[in-house]
């Protein structure tokens, strides 16, 4: 077969493992929707001890993040890679700030005595339990899909600094970016279906 | 000639000697072998352990095991068949080693990731594996892992759904590769209707296995997460709901049945217009069927849940949803029958085993609406008959499928022939004694026998100890299998590039194929399954 690297196919499959990573967290969606029906009263008191202020901010660090990985996208590919290294680097920091402040939030409600099997919430309403069960479930599994990203980009990084991936061949950063813009997406449903739910 | 030199005397990638020729490849074809060796150690396993609760069945009271023990080996026979055999089966062997070939390439669109695929597969047979021998033993839930008796019971729950969830993994990665492959390396003058059906089978399957997979894999996480945390999710003491996890579990697992079934449905496609040398009846019919039966499959997994608990309304359009998957199925069942009027038939081992996969096969998809009915599904509910139906399906369809595709492929992929009388009489023996296993219980369902007990009532011993009996010739039967096709390798008889009068592309290369397949640039058909130049070369 020929040499040249098959660009379109490298993003089909890469295409393909993102619905995957959706449909996992649509499981996810799909337990949330039928509890918010169950108890919406319960969701809607506990939205509101969350705090809505690290959670805009989160939104805004990650939402910057992204625009700074498909910046760097675009600086490899017009060859500036001392742009792309910077921009890089400045969304992984953003993945510190994400997860420093998730710390703080989880570390917050812990003190209160709301994690999960608490007493505090295993004696309160069933429809809180089952609220701040899903939060920490899902916010969870989306800090660990915001570590593995930031891994992915560290490698894309490190890639970047040895040569390895260059203006010709990118495609490792490409689908690394990929995959912190569909951190970045799961993101902007769990923000609205936790910290402002009605 | 070192064009033509098999692919077991090139490594691929070059220049690796031994054993990491085969641990490092990027060969599909040896991954594929790689694949047939780990499957096949299971399959003969689980094959054990049926027949040991079979034994224990056959008289009323403790036979040869205690309770627990029954409970710990049904639970291991489902999840070794279901994750480690039926659903990786067809496609990571056959597909591994068909599918490029059939689209006229030299490999999978990622080699690597393929290699990946199958280290994850042999991690999770080891996880599983090491759940059966520290803590508490192997849990005794069945393969279902139904909430809350996955999470309140101290067996190793946690390590097995593990397993699952790794191999889960091993799975999709395989359909996106598949996909990939299809979309991107076929062979650019080979058109979608080209495509020869086991390979449309494949990407058939591999969206299932894409789409649905995760949905399990969140499920086998949160039952670990249950199991550590407590958060009750699944509890309704603490506001949760288990019928939920039912749902999350079906919406994967019963997809996953079409994950098992569609590429056996596709190597019978394959097996029976060669040996009919007739082009297959109804070629567009059996894809786009293909096609709806993935669609209308995962639209129906609440069939399994009508006494949990769910209203008239679901049951009414589950059970619809459920007769719709049956006319896709009958669409190619037709189409198989269709293919062998007037054709001109060779009666060979891989014939035989599809025609048994018909018949078996057709038993288990009528007994299938039975239980998709919802009067009758709630009266055999839980019933050995429902063992019985799966059985057929999984067994009498998918595993007979397996049989027909290792010997339909057996002398491509290994360059030798094996004893077709030994192969037709061993093919008689499994299926005689598949009947006498499998028909008693349809019975002893209907008469009322739960599944998944240790002992019965007296009325029900006859027709245990007759499916005992037939436990036992199907055994012989599959083992005489395997003796046969083990026996090829002492006799070493060379197979021909085309021992069979096949005409899809993987006939056209040399026994065993080259490392790059193909030698020369290979000649797309207009027609897959196009018999005139076999016949006229026949009759020279």
């Amino acid at each position: 077969m020929s040499a040249r690297i098959d660009e379109t196919g490298i993003k089909i499959g890469m295409w393909l493992f993102l619905y995957s990573e959706i449909i996992l967290f649509g499981g996810l969606f799909v337990l949330y929707a039928v509890y918010f029906h169950e108890y919406p009263e319960h969701f809607a008191v506990g939205g509101k001890e969350l705090d809505r202020i690290i959670g805009a901010i989160n939104t805004v660090v990650l939402l910057v993040s992204s625009f700074t990985v498909a910046a760097s996208i675009t600086a490899i590919q017009r060859d500036a890679r001392k742009h792309t290294i910077g921009l890089l680097l400045f969304s992984i920091f953003c993945g510190f700030i994400f997860l420093i402040n998730k710390y703080f939030e989880w570390g917050a409600k812990i003190h209160h005595d709301i994690f999960p099997n608490s007493e505090t919430l295993v004696n309160g309403e069933p429809g809180l339990n089952i609220f701040f069960g899903l939060y920490y479930v899902i916010t969870g599994l989306h800090g660990l899909h915001v570590i593995i990203g930031m891994i992915l980009l560290s490698v894309s990084l490190a890639l970047v600094l040895m040569g390895k991936v260059n203006k010709s061949r990118f495609a490792m950063l490409d689908n690394s970016g990929l995959y912190w813009h569909l951190v970045d997406l799961i993101w902007i449903f769990v923000f609205p279906l936790f910290y402002l739910v009605l | 000639m070192t064009a033509s030199q098999s692919f077991y005397h090139t490594p691929a990638p070059p220049g690796l000697t031994g054993v990491k020729a085969w641990l490092l490849t990027h060969d599909h074809k040896r991954l594929g072998l790689m694949y047939l060796m780990a499957i096949l150690f299971w399959f003969i396993l689980a094959i054990f352990l049926g027949l040991l609760l079979r034994t224990e069945l056959m008289s009323q009271g403790r036979t040869i095991m205690g309770p627990e023990m029954y409970n710990a080996m049904f639970t291991l026979h489902g999840v070794v068949m279901v994750f480690l055999f039926m659903i990786p089966g067809i496609p990571a062997i056959f597909g591994n080693f068909f599918l490029p070939i059939q689209l006229g390439t030299d490999d999978v669109f990622f080699p690597r990731l393929n290699l990946f695929s199958w280290y994850l597969f042999m991690l999770g047979g080891l996880v599983a594996v090491i759940s059966l021998f520290v803590g508490e033993g192997f849990p005794d839930t069945g393969w279902t892992f139904y909430v809350p008796f996955s999470i309140e019971n101290t067996a190793n729950v946690g390590l097995t759904v593990t397993a699952a969830f790794i191999l889960g993994m091993s799975s999709m990665l395989t359909g996106l590769n598949f996909v990939t492959t299809f979309h991107r390396m076929r062979d650019k003058r080979m058109g979608l209707m080209q495509i020869p059906l086991f390979t449309w089978s494949l990407y058939a399957t591999a969206w299932v296995q894409i789409l649905a997979t995760p949905v399990i894999s969140i499920t086998l996480v949160l039952v670990v997460v249950e199991r550590f945390l407590h958060i009750g999710l699944f509890d309704p003491d603490k506001g949760g709901d288990p019928l939920l996890y039912q749902h999350m579990f079906w919406m994967y697992s019963h997809p996953a049945v079409y994950i098992m079934i569609l590429p056996g449905m596709g190597v019978i496609s394959e097996i029976i217009p060669v040996f009919s040398r007739k082009s297959i009846f109804g070629y567009k019919a059996i894809v786009w069927s293909s096609m709806a039966i993935a669609i209308a499959g995962s639209l129906v997994w609440a069939h399994h849940m009508y006494t949990s608990g769910m209203s008239d309304v679901s049951v009414f359009v589950f059970s619809l949803l459920t007769f719709l998957v049956a006319i896709p199925s009958a669409v190619k069942v037709f189409s198989w029958v269709a293919t062998m009027y007037k054709g001109s038939i060779e009666l060979t081992p891989p014939l035989l085993f599809s025609l048994l996969f018909i018949y078996l096969f057709s038993v288990g998809g009528l007994t299938g609406l039975v239980l998709g009915a919802a009067g009758t599904g709630i009266h055999v509910h839980d019933t050995h008959f429902v063992v019985a139906h799966f059985h057929f399906v999984m067994f009498g369809g998918t595993g007979f499928a397996f049989f027909a595709a290792l010997h339909y492929w057996w002398p491509k992929m290994f360059g030798i022939m094996y004893n077709l009388r030994t192969a037709n009489i061993a093919a008689v023996l499994t299926a005689v004694g598949f009947v006498f296993h499998y028909i008693p219980m349809l019975i002893l369902g209907l008469q009322g026998m739960p599944r998944r007990y240790y002992d019965y009532l007296p009325q029900f011993e006859t027709g245990n100890f007759l499916a005992g009996f037939g436990a036992y010739v199907m055994v012989f039967g599959i083992v005489l299998m395997f003796v046969n096709l083990a026996m090829s390798f002492k006799k070493r008889v060379p197979a021909p590039a085309d021992p069979w009068g096949g005409t899809t592309l993987e006939w056209k290369v040399p026994s065993p194929p080259p490392v790059h397949n193909f030698p020369d640039k290979p000649e797309i058909m207009d027609f897959p399954y196009d018999f005139s130049d076999v016949v006229k070369n026949k009759r020279n």
